[in-house]
């Protein structure tokens, strides 16, 4: 019997014994309500769950606390200024919401940023990965009450903060893309310090590995729990590492031709079969790695050359649609940018990873134990921001 | 580590990537199965593919490119193409309003109605993705719901149907994701004020950065440039060539 089939028999099971507790002892199901402020939620992400004992029956994650509606501010800002905005939908990895639109801006202008602007901001692309996914395997201990590494994440992930910090000016709202290139260069020595600062985070990913996964609880609690099939997956467009934890073997940095300098490293796109709470989890972690080796081999290859390419002073965009979507941290964020010939895009249509990888939470919650709530909902791993937009 | 993912990976390079020739055969996919009901294609060479189908047909789309191995579900939303009539809010308010052309015209594929459903479905394993477009008649706004085609389509359709106002048949469950359940208006639709900018008209003129060589590249007009940098960058609907 396979895990998916034992988890819709405990969904049949549940649905049979609240049928017959409700009839024989007139009894009712317990409604458990978490958050909007519950610690365990990230943010201000609220689930109702309907309870038979320790069962799930039902559950709903209810979303839109802090729904602040990028879509129609984008259309009353020029396509320089949209990116002050964007930055604020994956709050932890900043610069990678910043990285599609642009694409699609200089899409619809046909024009490419030079390679220097490219390999730069395909590192802070990945260092922006680096910090959002170091901080997700710091905070699945606290899910299961190990404190020890979220402090070791928080101490490492600032030495990424920092180096983008140096970089851009901004620690968590860069602000730092622009059409056609980049806003400034490099500072001096940046390059020496981030290969420093990647070496101390790929000891943190081996930490992580002794401290957590190779913890018998952890594994108790998230082997065989949670388990999401490929084709459901699919169905539900969930992206990024939620997808390949089912065996999707679907990266968007490797599957598409971006102008991004993702073929110039030597890397590898991780999948594991199993698609339960830990092969998510597994896979981040093998990501974060991988972003490391990225980083470290995209460090001695920035070529010399300008980083802007010749763009007008005020930008216009010329009449056009485009669909530009990149692998962000959380997974697919893509932007459907329609532009009328103006200042400001007509239309943006914003595509957020964690939109889509949370509507499975219903789906995904039947039947589980009230403690697996709080792991699998760590480990589809969401930011509220990119669920509200 | 004793759990190893599976080391096959495809292969890298062209022969990966989608090409136009994939794309057209789409288009024979899609022309087969829902006939006249496709009514305009767009394929952009090494781009992308549009396609716009009629409203009657949208459920037919989707079945049809799931059929046809589009099973991953990406996005679905709406375009309002009326211009707003409030321009975009950043001119100065003591200006004489400027007239706005109210004229309506569609984007990609075309269009003959106000209101668009648009859609994106992905192939994984070929690698390719298609934006699927439908007109939405003014006086009947909906379409049948994707929600039991693609179960990541019913979060979609809530938060299109209470941002543009647009029903799905057959949908399970079309409360409001954001908005309160006695919200009036649907906020995205381009009539829809941005009450925001009606309280505090926009600060002074668009705010624009200069860039590294713009200047050299173009300098004042009393300095006497030299001959062979001539200011290349003055155009400003487009890009310099």
């Amino acid at each position: 019997m396979t895990l998916t089939d034992r988890q819709q028999l405990s969904y049949i099971a549940s649905q049979a014994a609240d049928a017959r507790l409700n009839v024989e002892l007139e009894t009712e199901g317990m409604t458990l309500n978490i958050g909007p402020q519950h610690p365990a939620t990230h943010g201000t992400l609220r689930i109702i769950a309907r309870l038979d004992g320790e069962q799930v029956v039902w559950a709903e994650p209810v979303a839109g606390y802090m729904h602040r509606g990028y879509e129609k501010l984008t259309e009353v800002r020029t396509f320089p200024q949209v990116t002050a905005l964007v930055n604020r939908i994956d709050w932890l990895g900043s610069f990678a919401n910043e990285v599609p639109f642009i694409l699609a801006a200089e899409k619809l202008m046909e024009i490419e940023a030079p390679p220097r602007a490219q390999v730069i901001r395909t590192i802070l692309f990945e260092l922006s990965r680096i910090a959002n996914v170091s901080l997700f395997l710091g905070d699945l201990g606290v899910q299961m009450g190990a404190i020890t590494p979220v402090f070791l994440a928080f101490r490492d992930r600032e030495y990424i903060l920092n180096l983008i910090e140096g970089a851009t000016g901004g620690r968590f709202h860069p602000n730092f893309d622009r059409i056609g290139g980049l806003k400034d260069d490099l500072p001096k020595g940046w390059i020496q310090e981030t290969k420093g600062a990647v070496k101390k985070l790929e000891e943190f990913c081996d930490t992580i590995d002794d401290l957590l996964f190779g913890n018998e609880i952890f594994q108790s609690r998230m082997r065989g729990i949670g388990v999401i099939p490929a084709d459901v997956a699919k169905d539900y467009g969930l992206s990024g590492a939620n997808a390949r934890a089912s065996g999707i073997d679907w990266d968007l940095r490797r599957d598409q031709d971006l102008p991004l300098s993702y073929d110039l490293a030597d890397w590898k796109v991780w999948t594991h079969p199993d698609g339960d709470s830990w092969a998510r989890c597994w896979v981040r972690l093998q990501e974060t790695r991988e972003s490391c080796k990225i980083v470290g081999q995209l460090l001695d290859q920035v070529p010399a050359g300008p980083i802007m390419t010749k763009v007008p002073r005020i930008i216009k965009v010329p009449e056009g649609e485009a669909w530009v979507a990149t692998e962000n941290p959380l997974g697919e964020m893509g932007y459907y940018v329609v532009s009328k010939g103006g200042l400001g895009p007509f239309r943006v249509k914003i595509r957020s990873a964690s939109f889509n990888n949370i509507s499975i939470v219903p789906w995904a919650l039947k039947g589980v134990y009230v403690p697996d709530i709080i792991t699998i909902l760590a480990s589809l791993y969401f930011i509220l921001g990119d669920i509200d937009r | 580590m004793a759990q190893l993912s599976d080391d096959t990976q495809t292969p890298q390079g062209d022969a990966a990537l989608p090409g136009d020739g994939l794309r057209e055969g789409i288009i024979d996919t899609l022309r087969n199965d829902i006939g006249d009901a496709l009514i305009d294609t767009l394929l952009k060479p090494n781009d992308d593919l549009w396609v716009r189908v009629s409203a009657e047909s949208w459920l037919a789309t989707g079945q049809a490119l799931k059929a046809a191995g589009f099973t991953y579900f990406c996005f679905l939303s709406a375009i309002d193409w009326l211009p707003s009539p409030f321009g975009n809010s950043q001119d100065d308010p003591d200006d004489e309003p400027k007239k706005i052309d109210m004229t309506i015209k569609q984007g990609y594929t075309g269009g003959e109605t106000r209101m668009q459903v648009f859609a994106r479905l992905t192939d994984i394993d070929r690698h390719v993705g298609v934006t699927i477009k439908a007109d939405v008649a003014d006086d009947n706004q909906v379409v049948d719901s994707w929600s039991h085609l693609f179960a990541g389509a019913n979060w979609h359709e809530r938060e299109c149907h209470e941002m543009f106002g647009i029903g799905f048949n057959n949908h399970p469950d079309l409360r409001n994701m954001y908005l309160p359940g006695d919200f009036e208006g649907h906020p995205l639709k381009k009539d829809f004020p941005l009450l925001a900018r009606m309280v505090k008209p926009w600060p002074g003129i668009v705010d624009v950065e200069p860039m590294p060589d713009f200047e050299e590249a173009a300098p004042p007009a009393e300095e006497a440039a030299p001959a062979d940098e001539a200011p290349a960058v003055t155009n400003e609907a487009g890009v310099d060539s």
